[in-house]
This record gives C-alpha cells, sequence and structure tokens, in this order.
C-alpha cells in the first residue's frame, strides 16, 4: 500500500514537471503574475478596485496623458502636449497621430486613434443622455468622486487632433485626474460597431484599448491571458506573453513565486517577509506607499476646538512604538498630511516629538491640568495605511493615559463607522488615506479643506489661513508657484494639529530574480509594460 | 417508489421557501450598507447615494423586495451581480463544475479510502490496526482545513516540488472550455501533457478536501461494522462455515453500509462548506471562492443566488441518498 502510494505520488511529480515545461515556444517569453483577486470587468471607468485597474486600464488602455512609471510625475500619453488658457478654464489637447487600437475577434479597427475616442470615453461618463451612459450597469464612481461631473462644463472637438475641455471653474488638479484609470480612452468605432450588433456591453468585457497588452482571455476567478500589441506605439513590450494567475491567499501565492509558478506577486503576508528577503531566488523590493493613517481629532467639539489640546495629544504619542507594535516594521513616521512620494512633500516640517512631561504641561496651560476623558474611534478593518486599527488605538491609549486624558475606543462596523465619523459624533478617530491621481491636492483639499467638512474631512478643520492657500493652490497650473503654496500649507497643517499623523506604510513586492526593470508604482498599481525577462 | 419519490419532493418545497426567506433577510441583518462599502472612505454624496439605492432596489419596502426576488427566482433569474453586473446565475454556470470536479474527488478519495478503514479496523477491534486507523482519522477530522492544505503544499510542493502549488491546470495550457470539467476538456483539447497537468493539479485539493469526510466514514462504518458483525444472522453465517471474507463483504458490509450512506450523503453539505476554504487556498476558480469574495463585498444577489443554488443541491443530493435506502434497503420504500 505504502509503497504504491509513494509510487502514484511520484507519477504525479513527474507529470507535474513534464506539464509545466510542454507547450510554449521556447523563444516567446512569458511572465506569470499571480494576482491576488479577480477584475470585476475591463472597463476602468465602471469600477474603483485596484484589482480591476491592474486588469485592465494599466496593461490594455492608455490615457491623454499619463504617470511616468514608478513615479507620480505627469508625462504625455495619447496627448502629445497640452495649453492651460490664462483664466484656467480651458484644457487644450493636442492627440498623438498614428496611435493604432487592438484588434480582437470581434473588432477590426479601420482608423487610428483621433478625437472621437477621447469624446466617447468622457462624453460617456459625463451625459446621463449619452446612449453608452446606462450599459454595463452605467455607474461611473470615480468619475463622480473625482467631482468631474461639476467641473467639466463642456468637452470640445476642435478638429480631429485636438480636444478641449471646458471647465466651470479652474482647477489645477485637472491635468493629474486625466491621468487616472477612469479616464483610459476607449475606442469610439467599436463601442458604434457593438452598439450596431446589440451587444454594447462587450466594450466592458472584451475591452478594445491601444495599450502595450491586449487581452486574450479571461477564465473567470482563473486565469487572465494577454499578449503584447506589436504595434503599440510606444514600441512592442519585451515579454511576449503576460498572464494573471489569480490566486487569493497571500501564503500560497509565495509558495507559487518560490516554485517558480509566477514572477511577481503582490501584497505579500507580512510574516513572510524576513523569509522572503533571506530567498536568494527573490528580490524584495519596497518603497513608501502613496498613503497617510492618522488619528483626526473632531476639531468642532470640546476640548479639541483648542490647538494647544490637540497639539499636547500629539506629543503624548510614541510613535516609534506604534511604527513596531502595529506596523511591524512596515511603515515609516509621518509628519506631514501627504506622503513623502508626493511633488511639494515639505522636508523642513518639524514633527511633534514624543515628550509626555511636556505634553502635561500644556495640557495644563490650556486649563486641563488633571487631563480630561475622551473617546477613540478605531476603524473594524485592516487598510493599507493601518494594519490594525484597534491595536493602534489601544497603544494610544495607554500613551495618553500617562498625562491623565482618559480615552474609551470605539469601534462600528466599517460602514456605519464611517458614516458616522462624517456625521461629527466622535472625539477622536482613526483613518487615512490612499491617493488617487499623485497631487497634493488630493490630501489637502479633500480632507482637510473647508468643502469637505460633512463628507471627507472628518476632523472638521476649516482654518482660513489654510484654505487660502489651498484654494489658491487650484487656482494656479504653474507647479513652481503651487508647491510653494503646499509647502506653506503644510506649516500651518502642523501649527494647527487637526491629526496626528501617525505613518505611511511601505509596500513590499517580491519579484524572482529572472524579472528585470520591475518598477513599484506609487498608486499601488502593477505595470508590466517596460519590464523583461532574464534569459 | 413512484409515490416515496412524491412525498420526499413534497418535502423539498416548504424547505426551498425556508432557505430564500433565510437568505434573503440573514444577508440584510449583516451590518454593512453594500453602497457605503463599495465608496469606502471616499464616500459618496447624497443625491448619488438616493441615484444607487433606485437602482438596486433598495428604497422599496423590504417585503417588496424579497417578493421580487421571489418572482425572479421562480423565472430563472437570481438577478445581476453588484460588482460585475453579470447575471448571477451565468457566473454561478460558469463556475460550478470546478467545484463539482473537486467534490466527486474529495468525495471519491474519502469513500474509496474511508470504508476499507472502517472494515479493517472493525476486523481487527482492539489491535493495533484498529488504534492506528481510529487515531488517524480523528486527526484528520481535527485539522484545519486551511492549516492542512497550506502543510500539503509546503511539503509536496514546495520541499518536494512533485505537485503544483494551485490553480487547475499549468497556465501554460489555454483551450476553451467545452464541459467546464477541466479533467475532460483536457482530454478533449488534444494537448499533449494537459490531462497530467490536470490530474496533477487536482491531487493535493482532493486531498485537503476529502480528509474530514474519509476520517467521518471510517469511523462511522467502523461502529457501524462492530454492530453488524454482533448480530445473530452473523454468527449463524460464520456457524454454516461460510469464508469469513465473504462474511464480511456480503452479510456484514451490506447492512453495515446503510448508515454510512446516510453519512456519504451528508459530507455532501461538509464537502461544499470545505470547498471554501480548500478552493480559496488553491486558486480553484468554484463557487466556494466565488461566494467569500462576494460577501466581502456585499454583493447581495450574488450571495443569495450562491447560497441558494448550494441548499438546492444539498437537498437533492439528500433526495438521492433517501432514494438510495430504498434501493439498499427495500423495507425503507414501502413505510409510509
Amino acid at each position: 500500500m505504502k509503497a504504491n502510494f509513494v509510487k502514484v505520488a511520484l507519477g504525479a511529480g513527474l507529470l507535474a514537471a513534464t506539464a509545466l515545461a510542454a507547450p510554449t515556444a521556447a523563444s516567446a517569453k512569458t511572465l506569470v503574475y499571480c494576482s491576488e483577486g479577480s477584475p470585476e470587468g475591463f472597463n476602468p471607468s465602471l469600477y474603483t478596485a485596484g484589482t480591476t485597474f491592474d486588469a485592465s486600464s494599466r496593461q490594455v488602455f492608455n490615457r491623454l496623458v499619463q504617470f511616468k512609471r514608478g513615479t507620480t510625475t505627469i508625462v504625455p500619453g495619447l496627448a502629445t502636449s497640452w495649453d492651460v488658457s490664462a483664466d484656467g478654464l480651458e484644457y487644450t489637447f493636442n492627440l498623438r497621430k498614428g496611435v493604432k487600437f487592438h484588434t480582437t475577434e470581434d473588432f477590426t479597427p479601420t482608423r487610428d486613434f483621433n478625437a472621437d475616442d477621447v469624446i466617447f470615453t468622457f462624453m460617456r461618463q459625463f451625459d446621463k443622455e449619452h446612449p453608452y451612459h446606462g450599459v454595463s450597469g452605467g455607474s461611473y464612481e470615480y468619475f463622480n468622486g473625482m467631482s468631474m461631473p461639476d467641473l467639466i462644463k463642456d468637452i470640445v472637438k476642435v478638429d480631429d487632433y485636438t480636444v478641449k475641455f471646458v471647465l466651470n471653474r479652474p482647477e489645477a488638479p485637472f491635468i493629474a485626474n486625466m491621468a487616472m484609470d477612469f479616464a483610459s480612452v476607449l475606442s469610439a468605432e467599436y463601442a458604434d460597431a457593438m452598439m450596431e450588433a446589440g451587444t454594447p456591453e462587450n466594450v466592458d468585457l472584451n475591452p478594445v484599448g491601444t495599450g502595450p497588452f491586449q487581452l486574450v482571455a479571461y477564465q473567470k476567478d482563473a486565469v487572465i491571458r494577454y499578449k503584447a500589441f506589436p504595434e503599440y506605439w510606444e514600441g512592442k513590450a519585451a515579454i511576449d506573453n503576460l498572464i494573471f494567475a489569480i490566486t487569493p491567499d497571500s501564503t500560497v501565492r509565495y509558495q507559487k513565486l518560490k516554485a517558480g509558478e509566477c514572477h511577481v506577486m503582490p501584497y505579500p503576508n507580512p510574516a513572510d517577509l524576513e523569509e522572503m528577503d533571506a530567498d536568494a531566488d527573490v528580490n524584495l523590493l519596497s518603497q513608501e506607499g502613496l498613503n497617510v493613517g492618522y488619528l483626526g481629532y473632531n476639531t468642532e467639539k470640546e476640548p479639541f476646538t483648542d490647538p494647544k489640546v490637540r497639539k499636547a495629544l500629539n506629543m503624548a504619542i510614541n510613535k516609534d512604538a506604534i511604527i513596531e507594535g502595529v506596523y511591524q516594521g512596515a511603515g515609516s513616521a509621518a509628519k506631514n498630511p501627504i506622503p513623502p512620494t508626493i511633488w511639494s512633500y515639505n522636508n523642513d516640517t518639524v514633527d511633534d516629538p514624543y515628550d509626555p512631561e511636556a505634553a502635561k504641561a500644556m495640557l495644563a496651560e490650556a486649563g486641563y491640568p488633571d487631563g480630561f476623558t475622551t473617546d477613540i474611534w478605531a476603524m473594524p478593518v485592516q487598510r493599507p495605511y493601518n494594519p490594525n486599527a484597534r491595536r493602534m488605538a489601544e497603544l494610544i491609549q495607554a500613551d495618553w493615559a500617562a498625562i491623565g486624558v482618559n480615552a474609551e475606543i470605539v469601534s462600528y462596523e466599517w460602514g456605519e463607522y464611517l458614516d458616522r465619523t462624517k456625521k461629527g459624533e466622535q472625539g477622536t478617530f482613526m483613518l487615512g488615506w490612499t491617493g488617487d491621481n499623485g497631487d497634493p491636492d488630493n490630501f489637502l483639499a479633500v480632507l482637510l479643506g473647508c468643502d469637505g467638512v460633512g463628507g471627507s474631512n472628518r476632523a472638521r478643520f476649516c482654518n482660513d489661513e489654510f484654505e487660502q492657500l489651498i484654494q489658491q493652490a487650484k487656482t494656479t497650473s504653474d507647479v513652481l508657484e503651487r508647491t510653494r503654496l503646499y509647502e506653506e500649507a503644510q506649516l500651518v497643517f502642523k501649527r494647527e494639529a487637526p491629526w496626528a499623523t501617525i505613518a505611511h506604510s511601505i509596500v513590499f513586492e517580491p519579484v524572482r530574480n529572472e524579472v528585470v526593470d520591475y518598477k513599484i508604482d506609487p498608486f499601488g498599481g502593477h505595470i508590466f509594460y517596460g519590464v523583461d525577462l532574464a534569459e | 417508489m413512484l409515490g416515496f419519490l412524491f412525498r420526499r419532493l413534497g418535502d423539498i418545497i416548504p424547505t426551498f421557501f425556508g432557505v430564500t426567506l433565510l437568505v434573503f433577510f440573514l444577508i440584510r441583518l449583516i451590518p454593512g450598507d453594500p453602497i457605503l462599502m463599495l465608496a469606502g472612505e471616499r464616500g459618496v454624496d447624497a443625491e448619488r447615494y438616493a441615484e444607487l439605492q433606485a437602482q438596486y432596489g433598495f428604497d422599496q419596502p423590504i417585503i417588496v423586495q424579497y417578493f421580487d426576488y421571489l418572482v425572479g427566482v421562480f423565472q430563472g433569474d437570481l438577478g445581476k451581480s453588484f460588482v460585475t453586473k453579470r447575471p448571477v446565475l451565468d457566473e454561478f454556470l460558469t463556475l460550478f463544475p470546478a467545484t463539482v470536479e473537486l467534490a466527486i474527488m474529495g468525495i471519491l478519495f474519502a469513500v474509496i479510502l474511508g470504508v476499507p478503514f472502517g472494515v479493517l479496523a472493525a476486523i481487527h477491534r482492539g489491535k493495533w490496526i484498529d488504534h492506528l486507523t481510529m487515531s488517524l482519522s480523528l486527526t484528520g477530522y481535527s485539522m484545519p482545513i486551511f492549516w492542512w492544505a497550506l502543510l500539503l503544499i509546503m511539503f509536496f510542493s514546495t520541499t518536494l516540488g512533485w505537485t503544483p502549488v494551485s490553480g487547475r491546470i499549468s497556465v501554460m495550457f489555454f483551450f476553451e472550455p467545452v464541459t467546464g470539467f477541466m479533467l475532460i476538456d483536457s482530454l478533449l483539447s488534444g494537448e499533449k501533457g494537459a490531462f497530467s497537468s490536470a490530474v496533477s493539479h487536482l491531487i493535493l485539493p482532493t486531498v485537503a478536501l476529502g480528509t474530514i469526510p474519509m476520517a467521518v466514514i471510517a469511523r462511522m462504518t467502523r461502529s457501524s461494522m462492530l454492530e453488524v458483525l454482533g448480530e445473530e444472522y452473523i454468527r449463524v453465517a460464520r456457524a454454516k462455515g461460510l469464508a469469513p471474507i465473504r462474511v464480511i463483504m456480503v452479510h456484514a458490509l451490506r447492512n453495515a453500509l446503510i448508515p454510512v450512506i446516510t453519512v456519504i450523503g451528508l459530507q455532501v453539505g461538509v464537502l461544499l462548506a470545505g470547498a471554501i476554504l480548500t478552493e480559496t487556498i488553491f486558486s480553484w476558480p468554484g463557487i466556494g471562492k466565488w461566494i467569500i469574495e462576494a460577501m466581502n463585498r456585499r454583493d447581495y444577489p450574488t450571495i443569495q443566488g450562491g447560497i441558494l443554488m448550494i441548499a438546492f443541491l444539498v437537498m437533492a443530493v439528500n433526495l438521492i441518498v433517501d432514494l438510495l435506502y430504498g434501493v439498499v434497503n427495500p423495507r425503507i420504500r414501502h413505510k409510509r
């Protein structure tokens, strides 16, 4: 019996070995990426999940402007250049010529990319009467979330290779929005063909883009296959085939990486990091994430209306202990409300020192020599910027107890937590943010601007000086001027202390040694154009 | 026999209603507004919230929502997923063969090993074989699936390199699914090495999934055999001088199998529950993994549809098991 079992097992092993080596031509380079989940679909404007963007916008499509790989810097994409009118209300994009769309089973393009494709892409999301607006559920959460419907007044085709966006108000971050996933340009010709065939939803299922890879097949929850697009306008990708092997369990992803069943994996289990670092076959890449985890004070509620109280509580928090105990080293202390990977990050800001004695003295000065009683709201979920809010709350609770502040930890189910903190029921609360477009406005205005009170500004912070700076920065498109304004805004933020900035998490990505020139994307995406495999 | 079938079918209808009722309302009792969950930190303004509520039908009274759902179910429409916007039934049918394939292999593994182990233990009651098989089965029964599965992967796939880590077939093979059953499709594809790749990918998930049912079946077979072996007719058979193997295989086992069949039927439910963990770990594209993902995203139509289909399946299997009793033991089918 036993001998038989070993025979069977050995046989199976041999089968497996032959199976892996079997079919592909020796010359084709195939990169296998063990992705963490299934995409919701293949039209990035309909969805908000990074997993979906990885499978669609980041491989199959292009945008008018794009982020330079591995950075938050904006570079030309399908537009070769753009002009902004003096009043900041008109953005005119000059489109690239000779850009080809993919040819698929359903569709053979008869023309190159032009202004009609741009108009189709944005009008579908913007115009509720557009024939495609309601197709595939018709919810464009990112387009709405970035306030595009309020911002855009009109989209005009000037000629075949010029498109003009007319805005209702000057908004400098608009250009960064155009580089976001939802702004991926679809083929108008394909859309027309599918509408005629009576299958408009095919546009969202079988994507036709201009990107470096084209979709070959998606087997639900199992495998996504792409092949390099030979006519790609930036030149054909170095690899020939790209395969996403969907592997939801992080430990299993690592086992697959070790066994050579995939080359790149996202989101490693923190417990495996040490082993990965020591693994000779694996190159463990890391970078600070485009996020911030913070503890906010409800600045409309006593005693947090007084900046001195907020400052004192900040000084009582032992950040190093949190980085060690909660992030387990995969985080770096935050002093600004924006992460260091974003331009205009102010390195001159001085963080509040950890000094319980000084904190106690400042609290006494503010009129609370015996401390007070409050609450700490802790999120019930793990987020990229905060792996364990409950544990963090406990550490802060102990830190504050040392200066006489007794805090009770409060938690609700995630949806309710977000809703109640929006309404301002909390004293202090934990939350964080992951950047969408790499623009400082996306953190500073969204989370701390007066318009955000009652929405994403849960600290209900509305400071005239700060507000003026960020509003001014919205209306000028001069990057140097904007940088200066944001740097100053960060100093005001630090002085007023509406938050205790806790940490920026560190993103880890293990890749096998044979992978050449893979770069961590600051937006958390996984991009394979520009990546090669060593022979 | 036909009357018996109809009686049992009649029992299914109220159960089916009960399941729709439970699934529909229990999901809505889980805290978490799907719209707020989808929006996350970014939030959603009141106007858009109302729009989405109307789109998903949440603006209707819950009774109306339930009624609409029920009407849909009876027309074979399980609704559309909130996430993928695809019909739930289509998604279910795409993924279901993967789960069935795994479940069949799991139950085969459990029966083929479990029954002989149980018989062996019963015959050698109190001896080392008995102790060994029973303590092994206790271990198997107590092992958490995810831990056992990871252990198998680390040992057989990573350390020894005998089996692939996860998936249904090597990603290097690519053919359109015909039946959805990888073993059959890989043969139909005619690609060299595809079938063996599919087989090698099935081994570890089968073992991980089949271990608990195997342990249960082995223990049940043993105790049932022991009971039967103590019966008078067995003593008579032995006294008649029948070959011991004939006594055991023909006289004892057939009668001992009745409770074992019940257990096997019940294990189908256990298998489907186990499939949720097994599929997640082995990246197996089946309905277990699908439902878990839907739960995390509060994708109500998918959760409802998935659970309803599974419940329906468990009921169907139990019906078949009841009918099988009739085949094994004629007394049951005539009982009123």
